[in-house]
């Protein structure tokens, strides 16, 4: 009997209970879709705040020069290729293609060097014991801090004394030796969070220090891999004091440095000519960003070991 | 060939820590010795220097007859299940397995021919083509398993193997590793097994032989009826059984000529043959140990000469088939097992009458805490 009255009153509480949870639940989603209401709004108005410049620059490449003064909207009043065109013969002997090709004579190499550096650097700090590495560490740090400016002159002196003046090798060849501190230190950071296990594992299986690296870490290493490529590509593809330090002729000049020189090459400067090579400059790097991307998501989801 | 000889292994970590202080263990060919301990006790540290994971600080480590300090780990013979599987994400279960045997360049079809047996042993044959990711923690295990089987070791090593999965894929993982080691004795192969676990019952109920450690040290090492029977020290009496064996603080007086144990105002007879092996401790504190199935009713055991004692009921479990009645007398709480058909319902607050099966006792010395009634 008195177990009966019980259960009678469980009952009750429960479809309270659930008639309050839905309650709840509907008042939550109207409150979620008014707030992600809100959240869009404002991101769509930042987000062209910040595009503005980029779609006026895509608009202005089209028109005349004269127009690019006298009005303000980003539409053209018709599309005018020349600048296009114009652009690429460009006022110096050489077409923007050799510039072009210039610029991915550094970048290309540049890339994988310190990919394959950063990486393996990074391995040997994350994964080794030897003497000195807390000082090594230190250094690598320290140099993440320095100002790159205090060390232009010194590194000037030494490449004049390499007689590397005039070639890439001062881009490129650094590259090799994970100089850029801050990549080492993100795939350490990245490389510590691995599981220890698998190298084990490998080790067990008959691995060796390099095909360990080679077999189990870089696969899950992908997508650090891939930022810094993506990182180093944007930078050097943009870098403009390295190229013009070390560069003085002509036909070796990257594509920063062109675009400069469509500048000042005469005192009326055809802005629409530059602003469609800057429109061509950043292809490349909108590409490969994109291109990137889906690996950069794709790479983080794979590191699962537990259930 | 694979006996497993430690002789007096250390291990100092680099900061410092001493983890394992010169243990001997023989692990003999095709045993299943099990390692256990609570957290931290060092089971792991042993085992990955059996592996060859971790370097020795001292002392010698032999398989199969061959000194293996300086030997690395893929020369040694043997093959580790991690806890947390350890499975290369990157790959199929199938290139998992088939991984190590390229490294030993095994011709193709020989991986391919192991893999599938190994496969079907395991019953994830379907699972060949997935990736870890798309697993669940059983099958993942049991593809873990499988890369060790491939390699055909001498010598398994399991570090906690079960513990990332629910209690009852547990049982059926435990009983198919156990199957896994009878086969392989079957088919002639037989396999020596080095399996470290936290767990009590999966010891009690896997290894030939258990290694019960604490703090770096081996407690004792014997069949799994001999640790709960005769624990050589009051630690492993402690450890192994669940519940716990009781244990509390007493005095060994001499009354009227026979020995007893005295706790508080609580006297317990010893029989002629405990007693015997204790005598030279009249006099002294000591340790009292029983099981709780050796702590009786009055009801079943009514005509006993003498040792009951009344205690006060202070929590009742119900198991269904039999019950774990913990009662007080002076202060000591006690723990009792007891089968329900046989007795009075119980309640809580209430005086009973038990009585303690003095032939099942054990006795510990009070300082060194090894057991003297063996
Ligand atoms: N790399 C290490 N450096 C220093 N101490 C360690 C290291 N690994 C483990 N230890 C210590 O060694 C002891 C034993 O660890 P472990 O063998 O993992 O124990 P168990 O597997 O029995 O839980 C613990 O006290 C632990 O803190
Ligand atoms: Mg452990």
């Amino acid at each position: 009997m008195k177990a009966k009255q019980e259960s009678q009153i469980n009952h009750q509480e429960v479809n309270d209970l659930l008639e309050n949870d839905m309650l709840l639940r509907k008042r939550r989603i109207r409150r979620g879709k008014i707030n992600s209401a809100v959240r869009y709004a404002i991101l769509i108005a930042v987000g062209i705040l910040m595009l503005y410049p980029l779609v006026w620059l895509i608009g202005a490449s089209f028109k005349t020069n004269a127009e690019i003064f006298t009005s303000i909207g980003f539409m053209p009043k018709e599309f005018d290729f020349s600048g296009y065109i114009r652009g690429w013969k460009t006022s110096t002997e050489y077409t923007f293609a050799t510039y072009f090709a210039n610029t991915f004579k550094i970048v290309i190499p540049k890339v994988i060097l310190t990919v394959i550096s950063t990486t393996v650097t990074a391995y040997g700090f994350a994964r080794f014991k030897f003497k000195g590495k807390k000082l090594l560490f230190s250094i690598l740090i320290a140099t993440l801090l320095l100002p790159n400016v205090v060390l232009r002159i010194p590194q000037y002196l030494m490449y004049r004394e390499f007689n590397w003046l005039d070639s890439y090798k001062p881009l490129v060849v650094p590259a090799a030796f994970a100089v850029d501190a801050f990549f080492v230190f993100m795939m350490i950071q990245f490389m510590k969070g691995l599981p220890k296990d698998l190298e084990e594992a490998a080790v067990i299986d008959g691995c060796n220090s390099f095909q360990v690296l080679w077999y189990i870490l870089i696969p899950m290493l992908k997508p650090a891999m891939i930022s810094v490529a993506l990182f180093q590509f944007m930078w050097t593809m943009n870098d403009f004091l390295g190229p013009l330090i070390y560069i003085s002729s002509v036909k070796k000049y990257p594509v920063s440095i062109a675009l400069k020189m469509s500048m000042d090459a005469s005192t009326l400067v055809q802005w629409n000519q530059t602003l469609a090579m800057s429109v061509i400059v950043l292809i490349p790097s909108l590409v490969v960003f994109f291109i990137a991307q889906k690996h950069f998501v794709d790479g983080i989801s794979t590191t699962g070991m537990k259930g | 060939m694979a006996e497993v000889i430690l002789k007096k292994v250390e291990k100092e970590y680099p900061n410092g820590f001493k983890a394992v202080h010169g243990i001997d263990l023989q692990i003999k060919d095709g045993e299943f010795m099990v390692f256990v301990g609570p957290s931290g006790c060092s089971k792991s540290t042993t085992l990955r220097m059996i592996a060859g994971l971790e370097d020795i600080t001292g002392g010698e480590i032999w398989i199969g007859n061959k000194c293996v300090n300086e030997v690395p780990p893929k020369d040694r013979g043997i093959a580790m299940v991690f806890q947390n599987y350890a499975l290369y994400p990157h790959m199929t279960a199938y290139e998992n397995m088939a991984f190590g045997l390229k490294f030993q360049k095994t011709p193709k079809d020989e991986i391919e021919r192991r893999v599938t047996e190994a496969a079907d042993k395991l019953e994830i044959t379907d699972l060949l083509k997935r990736k870890p990711k798309e697993m669940s923690g059983g099958q993942r295990q049991r593809v873990a398993v499988g890369r060790a089987i491939v390699r055909k070791p001498e010598v398994f090593l399991f570090d906690e193997p079960l513990s990332n999965l629910d209690a009852k894929l547990r049982v059926s993982m435990r009983v198919r590793i156990n199957q896994l080691h009878r086969q392989l004795k079957e088919e002639g192969q037989p396999a020596t097994m080095i399996y470290v676990t936290h767990d009590q019952v999966e010891a009690m109920t896997m290894g030939d032989r258990i290694c019960v450690m604490k703090l770096g040290e081996i407690m004792q090492v014997d069949t799994p009826l001999n640790l709960y029977n005769k624990p050589a020290n009051r630690f492993v009496a402690g450890f192994i059984g669940a519940p716990a064996m009781n244990i509390v603080k007493g005095e060994l007086i001499k009354k009227e000529g026979r020995l007893a144990v005295k706790i508080d105002a609580l006297e317990l007879e010893l029989p002629q043959e405990k007693a015997k092996k204790v005598e030279a401790y009249v006099g002294k504190n000591i340790w009292f140990g029983i099981r709780p199935e050796h702590i009786k009713s009055h009801e079943t055991h009514s005509n006993e000469a003498s040792n009951y004692a009344s205690g006060n009921i202070s929590i009742i479990e119900q198991m269904g088939n039999e019950e774990f009645v913990y009662f007080d007398i002076q202060g000591n709480q006690y723990i009792s097992r007891l089968n329900p058909d046989r007795i009075k319902k119980l309640n809580l607050s209430e005086d009973y009458s038990f009585w303690f099966d003095m032939n099942k006792c054990h006795i510990f010395d009070f300082d060194t805490e090894e057991n003297i009634s063996l």
